[in-house]
């Protein structure tokens, strides 16, 4: 619930703050309205559209209709998948305006105790610390390897857990051992002629619980000829702050990264995870009102690439023999690296030309999962709705491997095989493990 | 005004899940794609079948509420806002494609399929639904029907009048009555059908369509015809039309269209020439092969510097697409944009261009135009701003000029898009104070109360002519 002063003071910040020309550029002509999942999962309620969510921020701007509960619900109803951008021909930028409206609901308004320890929690008190991140990964790993998780699922305990956070406890990862965590490589070196430098963007959640996912990137990156360094002051993206109306800590989070990776010279900074490297291709527009730091941002945004796009680019998947065993499989979109970094072709590309692999295109691969950062666990209702559907149509792909692109994909794939009860007979990895897979076999 | 007593009796027939009336609901039904248009409803209300439909109509009747029938809301003559207020009515319960019957080569629909979904249905059937407007990806049969949709295939196979056979409507007393049949000929009575084809909701609830399908066409091909000269652009159409050819699609872009579409869908248009032609041909291999060829001779005889040939299936969508997107692109330019909609006789295309340009030199706007050339449809476009009032004056006098040349040259105030709130003032134009009345009389008779989307088709008060300086 928000009180009147909150909302008065919402109100206020909106016809401060709000992009009016971005609101306007809008024109309302509703191509977004079909890509939209909360759309079509709604049954197609405008209430839940990227064209009603504008037209009610403008509505707020313009004091047509004030803040409340509808319209805060109607905005945390959005996955954030962006998929609406790339189909308006406008070219609304819908992130950046629900990313602006979310900060300025969340910053004014007055969470309940409980949610407030939360946030805090997560936002301050893990994601920017490495340190704490390790050792908050490795205590559930002492939970899976002590055979407390064994003793947690025969007692039925898990049972107290909403459904879908109870898979979700299922499906994660085994994870690393701390000491694994903590002696981590600062450069590595190309296994053969070195063609380019990179830095690696070793996230915190890839760092920690998708260790091997980060080393198996960085393997690929050395088999493709790079160079690598990986600076240690680098942080969490912020992307999730950002995506949850903490937009201070997310500028924060943007500064260290940029300083961390300006002074090492090299020619692209790779990401493995769609949604971390959408949110560092937009730190330029985070940053905009800070002048000193316009053109820092717009450097390193500038040398923001996914893995499969420098593999693509170094022509890996032509130079190195890919095989595995037949099987059929096929692809999920990340949301972020289709929608914001429009890279797509890429991961099919590399796919493809796996000998032994059947590619299958999945119908709607393009769609969201679900998962987006923490909705699968907030909004989990729409998010499981979104997800049954995903699975009809990987179901009808008659694949055995999902792969995927990004680490909230993963675990959402992982989710959905497990819920399904398809475990036996089809599995969800990273593009990145299933390509070195296919190197080393 | 929607008191409780009567909101309840609404809910009775919906269910409380289908009745909403918070500010927020309410909000994002106050629009559609027509720009300065906004007016709050008092309910948004979704039925579940026509017998609600029935019911809910008469007890608006009773009560005197307006209601405004919406399919997707992306019509461009603000035909769906809700200017009165009222009760929206949606058919997002009422979307099935009830039946395909392959023997009569028919559809039968209820209003809220969407354009494209029934498209798809039937030609995986291997038949052709032709109606095909630049929303159709998200639009509804329903609102197509209620506007008279057109679409790049007009010009050879005509717009959705040439293809609704039958429909189910509630009148505004409630009565369910049925029109027409899976019937090559029927002339029993007035054609009702084709009075509420284009009605905009003015006169009944479209709540079911029986529509006419053909078979696919065997084989189909897309050129593109660049030229430096606009004029030259627009003459050629009516040239290929007085050469005996009816292409399945013969679309205008000029300039600064080409630039922002390409800006979005970057497939490589042209955008170093002033205007192009899109330009297909449908059917039979040998015939198709016969007027591309005939059709990119009339183009270099009229000085196109080149004509190129969409090599594949997705390049050719990807251009009909890159289409399809013109309107929303110009968005790119300016936040408001406002387009229209005048059609002419195609043999007068080129001297309607020529009108255009003129006009937005006169009144120094900025006028991007493209549109369904072949059948003398244009749409000139104006990159504006609505929060400069002095401007959006001078956007409404050219607007009032195109609107006069057009009439004078035989046409019409719009070809397609309908007239809704937009247009109405400019209804007498076209029609003389005779026809304005004919047609009250017949929105009367249905209609006592007015209760069927108030304020569209007929306004107020109708704007004066303006004089033309020549």
């Amino acid at each position: 619930m928000t009180t009147t002063k909150e909302r008065q003071q919402i109100k206020h910040e909106f016809q401060e703050r709000m992009d009016q020309d971005e609101l306007l550029n809008c024109m309302r002509c509703g191509f977004c309205l079909p890509s939209c999942p909360t759309y079509i999962e709604s049954g197609f309620k405008e209430s839940h559209s990227p064209r009603g969510r504008i037209a009610l921020m403008k509505a707020v701007v313009d004091g047509v209709i004030e803040p409340d509960e509808d319209v805060e619900r109607s905005l945390d109803l959005c996955l954030g998948c962006r998929a609406c951008e790339p189909v308006c021909p406008s070219g609304v930028n819908y992130g950046h305006l629900l990313e602006e409206a979310r900060d300025i609901i969340n910053q004014n308004k007055k969470h309940s105790l409980p949610v407030r320890v939360l946030r805090k929690t997560v936002f301050e008190g893990f994601f920017p610390h490495p340190g704490r991140m390790r050792m908050l990964t490795s205590l559930l790993g002492i939970y899976q390897r002590s055979g407390l998780q064994k003793a947690a699922h025969a007692s039925g305990v898990m049972k107290l857990f909403p459904d879908s956070m109870a898979t979700m406890e299922r499906v994660l990862p085994q994870v690393p051992r701390l000491k694994d965590m903590k002696n981590r490589p600062n450069a590595l070196f190309s296994i053969g002629v070195a063609r380019k430098k990179v830095a690696f963007f070793s996230g915190c959640l890839m760092d920690t619980m998708f260790l091997e996912t980060n080393n198996a990137t960085t393997k690929l990156l050395q088999l493709a000829g790079c160079d690598i360094v990986i600076p240690e002051q680098q942080t969490c993206c912020g992307a999730l702050h950002g995506h949850s109306g903490e937009k201070a800590s997310a500028k924060d989070l943007a500064k260290k990264n940029i300083a961390a990776f300006e002074d090492s010279d090299v020619d692209y900074i790779i990401t493995n995870a769609g949604g971390c490297g959408a949110f560092l291709v937009d730190y330029d527009h985070l940053l905009k009102d800070e002048p000193e730091w316009k053109e820092r941002a717009i450097r390193f945004k500038n040398k923001i690439k996914d893995i499969s796009s420098i593999l693509v680019e170094l022509e890996f998947h032509k130079k190195k023999n890919l095989r595995t065993d037949a099987q059929r499989i096929t692809y999920q979109d990340s949301c972020h690296l289709r929608n914001v970094q429009r890279t797509f072709m890429e991961p099919r590309l590399l796919l493809q030309s796996i000998e032994g692999a059947e590619y299958k295109e999945m119908k709607q691969a393009d769609h969201c999962c679900g998962s987006a950062g923490i909705y699968n666990i907030v909004e989990s209702e729409m998010s499981m709705k979104i997800l049954d559907h995903k699975m009809e149509n990987a179901e009808a792909t008659h694949a055995v491997t999902i792969v995927t692109a990004n680490p909230g994909c993963l675990l959402q794939m992982k989710l959905g095989i497990e819920r399904e009860g398809l475990s036996h007979k089809m599995r969800a990895v990273h593009i990145v493990d299933f390509l070195l897979e296919a190197v080393e076999e | 005004m929607i008191t409780p007593s009567l909101k309840k009796r609404f809910t009775d027939i919906v269910g409380e899940e289908n009745y909403r009336d918070s500010s927020a609901e309410k909000l994002v039904y106050s629009y559609d794609a027509t720009p300065n248009f906004q007016s709050m409803p008092d309910g948004v209300i979704v039925p579940r079948s026509t017998e609600e439909v029935s019911e809910i109509v008469k007890l608006c009747n009773e009560h005197g509420v307006p209601i405004v029938p919406r399919g997707s809301g992306t019509n461009l003559c603000a035909g769906t806002c809700p200017t009165e207020g009222g009760l929206v009515l949606l058919f997002t319960h009422m979307n099935s494609i009830l039946e395909v019957d392959e023997e009569n080569l028919t559809a039968t629909v209820q209003p809220g399929v969407v354009t494209l979904d029934l498209i798809h249905e039937v030609e995986a059937r291997g038949l052709f639904y032709p109606p095909d407007p630049s929303s159709m990806k998200i639009s509804t049969i329903g609102g197509n029907i209620n506007e008279n949709s057109g679409g790049l295939r007009g010009l050879k196979y005509g717009v959705t009048r040439d293809y609704v056979l039958a429909l189910e409507a509630v009148l505004p007393n409630g009565d369910i009555v049925r029109t027409g049949g899976k019937l090559a000929k029927d002339v029993a009575g007035y054609d009702l059908t084709r009075l509420f084809v284009g009605s905009e909701g003015t006169l009944c609830v479209i709540t079911e369509a029986t529509l006419k399908l053909v078979p696919i066409p065997e084989t189909k091909q897309t050129m593109l015809a660049l030229y430096q000269d606009i004029e030259a652009a627009a003459q050629t159409v009516s040239s290929i039309i007085s050469n005996r050819i009816i292409p399945a699609t013969l679309e205008f872009l000029d300039q600064p269209t080409l630039e922002v579409v390409e800006d979005f869908a970057k497939i490589g248009l042209p955008v170093d020439v002033k205007a192009v032609l899109l330009i297909e041909q449908d059917g039979p291999a040998e015939v198709v092969a016969r007027d591309m060829k005939r059709m990119e001779e009339v183009c270099l005889e009229n000085q196109a510097v080149s004509v190129q040939l969409a090599a594949t299936d997705v390049e050719a969508e990807a251009l009909r697409t890159a289409r399809r997107s013109a309107l929303s692109a110009l968005a790119r330019l300016k936040p408001t944009t406002i387009l229209e909609d005048a059609t002419v006789p195609r043999s007068e295309i080129a001297k309607m261009v020529k009108a255009i340009n003129e006009i937005a030199d006169r009144y120094e706007l900025k006028i991007c135009t493209f549109g369904h050339a072949g059948d003398g449809n244009l749409h000139p476009t104006v990159a504006t701003d609505a929060r400069d009032h002095e401007e959006m004056e001078r956007v409404e006098a050219a607007f009032e000029e195109i609107f006069a040349h057009a009439i004078d040259l035989g046409g019409t105030i719009t070809g397609e898009h309908g007239v809704g709130m937009m247009k109405a003032p400019y209804l007498e134009w076209k029609l003389g104070p005779e026809g304005i009345g004919a047609m009250k009389m017949i929105k009367r008779s249905f209609d006592p109360n007015n209760i069927m989307n108030p304020n569209k088709v007929f306004a107020k008060e109708s704007r004066k002519r303006v004089v033309i300086s020549r």
